[in-house]
C-alpha cells in the first residue's frame, strides 16, 4: 500500500513538472542561442527560455532625478584611442562633433537606411531614469534619453523573418538582442544622459539601453543595426566566444 | 542511543542535490563577489559612491583606478563619472553561468523539498520544535550540553535536539528563502516582472548586501554542521544521510 502511494505522488509530481515543461516549451522563442555543448551556455539558455516563458512584457522600474548617482565608465572609454577597425572612422567624427555620424540600419528589413544624429532627434523620443545593473555587482541610476529602438525598426520595415537584431560598434563589439528586447517600450537608442548629449565615455553619439538585461548589453558607440533571422554569436567579437552570456536578464 | 527513524529516501536525495548546490553557489558567489568587493544599502552603489563595507578578498580593494571625476550634470555636486583605468579581477564570465545554473538545482529541488516536507509532515515530525521543547529550562539544558561538547552519538536519522531543530528550521524557513529571494532581486528581468521584490529589500543594493548575509549565515550554519557530524560520530552520519544505513 505505501509503495502504491509513493508512485502515485511521485507520478503526481512528474505530471505536474511536465506540464510546467511543457508550458515553458509553448512560450519559448522559436530560435535558441546555440549552446556549443558547453553546460554553462545550456545553462544560460535555459534560463533564457525559463525566464521569457515565465516573465511576460512587463517595464523595469523608473525612478527619479532625485534618485540619479555617480555613473562610473568601464570597459571603453572612447573608441579614438584604441588599435581597433573603427578607431580611425571615430577618431574622424570625434573630432568633427559627430556631425558626419550616420547610423546604418539593414539585414532583415523592408528599407534599410542610413540615419544621422538629427534624423534620430527628430524621431518620436522617450526619457526614463533606470538603474544601470553591471555584472560586477555596481549599480547606478542614470537618466536616458533617445528615440525607442522599436521606433527605428518600424521606420526600416522588420521582415516576416526577422527574429534577432545585431549591432556593431566603434570598438568592435558586436552583440544581439531577441525582438522581444528590441521592441520593448525602454530599449532605445539613447543620445542623451542626465539632460546632456551622451558623454564621450558613456557611448556617444549613440548607444543601446536594454534595461531588462545587465549593462553589458547597452552597447556604446554604436555604428551598424544589422536584422537577422538567425542567431550570429559575433563571433571573436561577440560575447559567447570570449565567455560571456549572451543572454543576462539574470 | 538507538535510531527512532533512518532518514526517507527524499531527504537523502534532496540533501546530497541541496547541499552540493549550495556549495556550488557558495564558492561561484564569492568569485562574483570578488569582482566588486563592495556593499552597499539601497537602490545603487558603485565605485564612485561611498561602500557600507570593503572585502579585501580580491586585488579589486580599494583599488583607486579611476581618472579625476566630473559632473555629469550642471550641478558639480552632484553626479559624477570618472573612467576606470585599473584592470580589475573579473571571472565573472564563468562564475555568473555557473552561479544560476547551479540556482535551478537548487531552486527547483528546493521546491520540491518543501512541498514533500509538508506532504510527508517531516517538517512537524521531526523540524518544527514543539512548544515544550521550547521552554527555557530544555533550550538552556541543550546549549550547556553543546558548550562542553557533550554531543549524542548519531543515530544516523531524525529525532533530533532543540537547538539541531531551531538551526534547521532557520535555514529552511529563513536563510534559505532569503537568499532565494534576495537572489532573484538581482535579476533585472525579475524585478521587472516582480517590482515588489525591490520594494520589499528597500532596493537592488540592499538586496545584494542581505543575500551575502545570508550566505554567511548559511555558511556558518554548514561549518556548525559538519562539526557536529564529525563530533557526533562522522560515518555513521555520512551513511545515515546518504545510503541510509544507521539502523
Amino acid at each position: 500500500m505505501k509503495s502504491n502511494g509513493l508512485i502515485t505522488r511521485r507520478r503526481a509530481i512528474i505530471a505536474g513538472l511536465a506540464s510546467l515543461g511543457g508550458l515553458a516549451l509553448w512560450k519559448t522563442p522559436r530560435e535558441l542561442p546555440p549552446t556549443y555543448g558547453n553546460i554553462l551556455r545550456m545553462g544560460d539558455t535555459f534560463t533564457y527560455a525559463a525566464q521569457r516563458a515565465l516573465l511576460g512584457d512587463a517595464l523595469v522600474k523608473e525612478y527619479t532625478l532625485a534618485d540619479l548617482t555617480s555613473f562610473p565608465a568601464t570597459g571603453t572609454v572612447d573608441p579614438a584611442v584604441m588599435d581597433r577597425s573603427g578607431s580611425a572612422d571615430y577618431r574622424r567624427l570625434k573630432d568633427q562633433g559627430f556631425a558626419g555620424w550616420q547610423l546604418s540600419v539593414e539585414g532583415r528589413v523592408a528599407r534599410p537606411r542610413t540615419f544621422s544624429l538629427n534624423e534620430l532627434k527628430a524621431l518620436p523620443s522617450r526619457t526614463q531614469i533606470t538603474r544601470h545593473t553591471c555584472e560586477e555587482g555596481w549599480t547606478a541610476i542614470g537618466q536616458w534619453t533617445g528615440v525607442p529602438l522599436s521606433v527605428v525598426l518600424d521606420a526600416v520595415g522588420l521582415l516576416p523573418s526577422a527574429r534577432f537584431v545585431l549591432f556593431r560598434s566603434f570598438d568592435d563589439w558586436t552583440d544581439s538582442i531577441d525582438l522581444l528586447d528590441a521592441l520593448h517600450p525602454q530599449t532605445l537608442l539613447a543620445y542623451g544622459m542626465n539632460g546632456r548629449d551622451l558623454p564621450l565615455a558613456h557611448g556617444a553619439p549613440l548607444r543601446l539601453r536594454v534595461e531588462r538585461q545587465i549593462g553589458y548589453k547597452s552597447m556604446k558607440y554604436l555604428r551598424r543595426i544589422i536584422v537577422t533571422d538567425e542567431f550570429d554569436d559575433g563571433g571573436k567579437d561577440g560575447n559567447i566566444q570570449n565567455g560571456w552570456a549572451w543572454y543576462t536578464g539574470i | 542511543m538507538t535510531p527512532i527513524e533512518p532518514h526517507a529516501r527524499w531527504v537523502r536525495i534532496s540533501h546530497a542535490v541541496i547541499g552540493v548546490s549550495t556549495l556550488v553557489l557558495a564558492f561561484s558567489g564569492f568569485v562574483i563577489l570578488m569582482a566588486h568587493p563592495r556593499l552597499y544599502w539601497g537602490i545603487a552603489g558603485n565605485d564612485l559612491t561611498p561602500a557600507l563595507i570593503e572585502l579585501p578578498i580580491s586585488r579589486n580593494y580599494k583599488h583607486a583606478g579611476y581618472t579625476t571625476p566630473t559632473p555629469l550634470t550642471g550641478n558639480p555636486d552632484g553626479p559624477m563619472s570618472a573612467n576606470r583605468t585599473y584592470d580589475i579581477f573579473n571571472e565573472n564570465g564563468w562564475g555568473r553561468s555557473l552561479h544560476f545554473l547551479t540556482a535551478w538545482f537548487l531552486a527547483i529541488p528546493g521546491l520540491v523539498y518543501l512541498l514533500m516536507g509538508l506532504a510527508r509532515r517531516h517538517f512537524s515530525s521531526w523540524i518544527w520544535p514543539t512548544r515544550d521543547e521550547l521552554s527555557a529550562s530544555n533550550i538552556r539544558r541543550d546549549l550547556a550540553a553543546h558548550v562542553r561538547l557533550q554531543i549524542p552519538p548519531a543515530s544516523g536519522g531524525p529525532s533530533y535536539g532543540v537547538l539541531q531543530k531551531v538551526s534547521y528550521a532557520l535555514v529552511i524557513f529563513v536563510a534559505a528563502p532569503l537568499v532565494t529571494l534576495t537572489g532573484l532581486t538581482l535579476s533585472p528581468a525579475v524585478t521587472a516582472a516582480f517590482p515588489v521584490l525591490l520594494t520589499m529589500f528597500g532596493g537592488y543594493q540592499s538586496a545584494r548586501t542581505i543575500h551575502f548575509v545570508a550566505f554567511v549565515l548559511l555558511m556558518a550554519f554548514v561549518l556548525v554542521h559538519l562539526m557536529m557530524v564529525a563530533l557526533s560520530g562522522f560515518r555513521r552520519q555520512l551513511l545515515g544521510i546518504t545510503l541510509g544505513g544507521g539502523r
